[in-house]
């Protein structure tokens, strides 16, 4: 289980049934906040993970990944005046 | 996933509904697509998925996969799906898009289908500018079949099929999209690459870009996209990445080559096809006197004639076959006709199969005839084992040769290309023995034969030719029978 920094305004979550290893998202990622696992998944692939801090939402890892659900990339909606409804707040 | 109390996450990018939640193609493996890892077809497979949600045209969309490794598109994308035979993925966007012109088509081809086998198919689209979204992946090599030469592979690089790398005497490299910008057709034709964030971004622009241009119903649009193969360069997903950019791009440079849709025309909404009663005056034979109600008049109501007419080509056996069926067809039957012939025009064999029935006709082919016109020996030879017990045999010769395997059937052998002669013409001859088939078969009436024979023989002089020819052949047969009968 992955701990989210409270100021992070995003986080990615990994499929790991699908990742294939390929490190296109380490490279690709900006604040560098993606690392291969250790240990392999079933098909024999080390797989991307989140570190579990720094993640700015910015979906760059999801536009470069060959995997068509391998990535998930989530932002942070904060709590606000408008934030039941309304536009996203941006941190 | 754990998460502060004050802070609720929402999903900001994730799978495109455009794709299947799982891929049936193997039984194991259905969350994962077939590509190598760091291939560029996922990636643009994405950005094409990811474009087709954002433009809500998932239930219209039909994408054409090639061959190559994106054969398997199909299994990928919840959208129609047509797999091409190599090469012809814009032929068959073509028809799709004709056929279905509210539909949005998109042909997705790679390197070795587009620009070598089918490279006729996609520069004669482009060239008609074709309503299509064409995306071009080129990786710069044959990878799906282990790394052959391609059109599109750079000078000096290594392939299974350039050893020494690629030279001269291999060729340049092809530039599709160049070729394609001097044609005054396409609307939209742009070279991005896959070659760093910055160019991944601008590529997901182009592509939709290039399917927004056929949803506003503008033309033709391609994207040629620049895309790594790490497996068959022998690189890691990175290198390959980073090679894109840093010796792909020097030979096939990025950016737009063609863009005309601020002034193209939109044709969204085709001119409806013509009404069926229009079509005799558009295609100018309204005054042939085709009759306005055919019906079967004087044909036998179980009436299903099967004729096999065969010659020299240049003796006229598939006139005569023709003016057999459109005289069935001007008495309202259903009639077919199927030529069978070899390249030559005079000399070699020709031969052509006649069906005409009052009920539907199941297949074109006669293989067993009732009748065979035979216009010289060897067409005898051939065919005169499958003439259908009771049947007849027309033949073009004094007697049927010797070692012909025939029984149980009737035998009208006459010197008819003399017997033209003396009419006139000897090349009249095949009309002599079309008298005679019709004097014994189908009952069709006069009218519909004067007619058929009208509007396939134009010449005055050669009508009347072969109208007393047919005459002489009518004669000809009903003599042969009289002494048949005489005879027995």
């Amino acid at each position: 289980m992955t701990t989210v920094h409270h100021r992070d305004a995003g986080q990615l979550r990994v499929d790991t049934n699908e990742c294939k290893g390929c490190g296109l998202c380490i490279e690709a990622c900006p604040p560098k906040v993606i690392r291969l696992e250790e240990s392999l998944n079933p098909y024999g692939y080390r797989t991307a993970t989140y570190m579990g801090a720094g993640c700015t939402g910015c979906g760059i890892c999801f536009l470069v990944c060959p995997e068509p659900g391998a990535i998930t990339v989530l932002r942070a909606r904060r709590p606000g005046p408008a934030a039941a409804s309304g536009p996203q707040v941006r941190p | 996933m754990s998460s502060e109390p004050e802070v609720s996450w929402e999903i900001a990018r994730s799978k495109p509904a455009s794709f299947y939640s799982t891929y049936e193609r193997k039984d194991e493996l259905q969350h994962a697509t077939h590509y190598c890892p760091g291939c560029g077809h996922g990636i643009i497979h994405k950005m094409l998925a990811q474009a087709i949600d954002d433009l809500g045209i998932q239930d219209r969309t039909v994408l054409i996969s090639p061959v190559g490794c994106s054969v398997f598109a199909y299994y990928y994308f919840d959208v129609g799906n047509v797999q091409a035979a190599h090469g012809r993925a814009p032929a068959v966007a073509t028809a799709v898009k004709r056929s279905r012109p509210g539909s949005v088509v998109i042909a997705y081809q790679g390197d070795g289908d587009l620009s070598a086998i089918g490279s006729a198919e996609i520069l004669h689209a482009a060239n008609r500018g074709e309503a299509l979204t064409v995306i071009f992946v080129n990786n710069a090599i044959y990878s799906m079949t282990g790394g052959q030469m391609a059109p599109t592979t750079l000078m000096g690089q290594t392939s299974t099929t350039s050893p020494q790398g690629r030279g001269a005497h291999e060729g340049y490299p092809l530039h599709v999209s160049e070729l394609l910008a001097t044609l005054e057709a396409p609307v939209y034709i742009e070279r991005v690459g896959l070659g760093d964030n910055k160019q991944i971004a601008q590529a997901a622009r182009a592509v939709r870009r290039a399917l927004d241009n056929q949803v506003r119903g503008l033309g033709f649009s391609l994207v040629e996209i620049l895309s790594p193969c790490p497996t068959i360069w022998k690189m890691t997903p990175v290198e390959a990445q980073h090679w894109v950019r840093d010796v792909m791009e020097g030979t096939f440079p990025l950016g737009v080559l063609r863009d005309r849709t601020q002034s193209a025309q939109s044709d969204a909404v085709p001119a409806p096809p013509p009404l069926l009663s229009a079509v005799p005056r558009i295609l100018g034979i309204a005054k042939t006197g085709l009759p306005a109600e055919p019906s079967a008049v004087g044909a036998a109501p179980d009436l299903n004639l099967q004729v096999r007419m065969a010659g020299f080509g240049g003796q006229g056996v598939l006139l005569i076959g023709e003016v057999l069926a459109e005289a069935g067809l001007d008495a309202g039957l259903e009639v077919s006709w199927l030529p069978s012939y070899g390249p030559e025009m005079r000399s070699g064999t020709s031969n052509c199969h006649v069906r005409l029935a009052r009920e539907l006709i199941d297949s074109p082919l006669v293989a067993h005839p009732d009748v065979l016109v035979a216009m010289n020996e060897p067409s005898v030879r051939k065919f005169c084992a499958m003439v259908r017990a009771g049947g007849w045999i027309l033949y073009n010769g004094e007697t049927l040769p010797e070692d012909c395997d025939w029984k149980d059937v009737h035998v009208l052998a006459r010197p008819f290309t003399r017997i033209a002669k003396d009419l006139g013409d000897a090349r009249a001859a095949n009309m002599v023995m079309l008298g005679a088939l019709l004097e014994i078969a189908g009952n069709l009436p006069r009218t519909s034969i004067e007619s058929a024979l009208g509007r396939l023989v134009r010449n005055p002089r050669w009508l009347a030719l072969d109208e007393a020819a047919l005459a002489s052949g009518r004669k000809l047969m009903r003599e042969a029978c009289a002494e048949a009968n005489h005879a027995s």
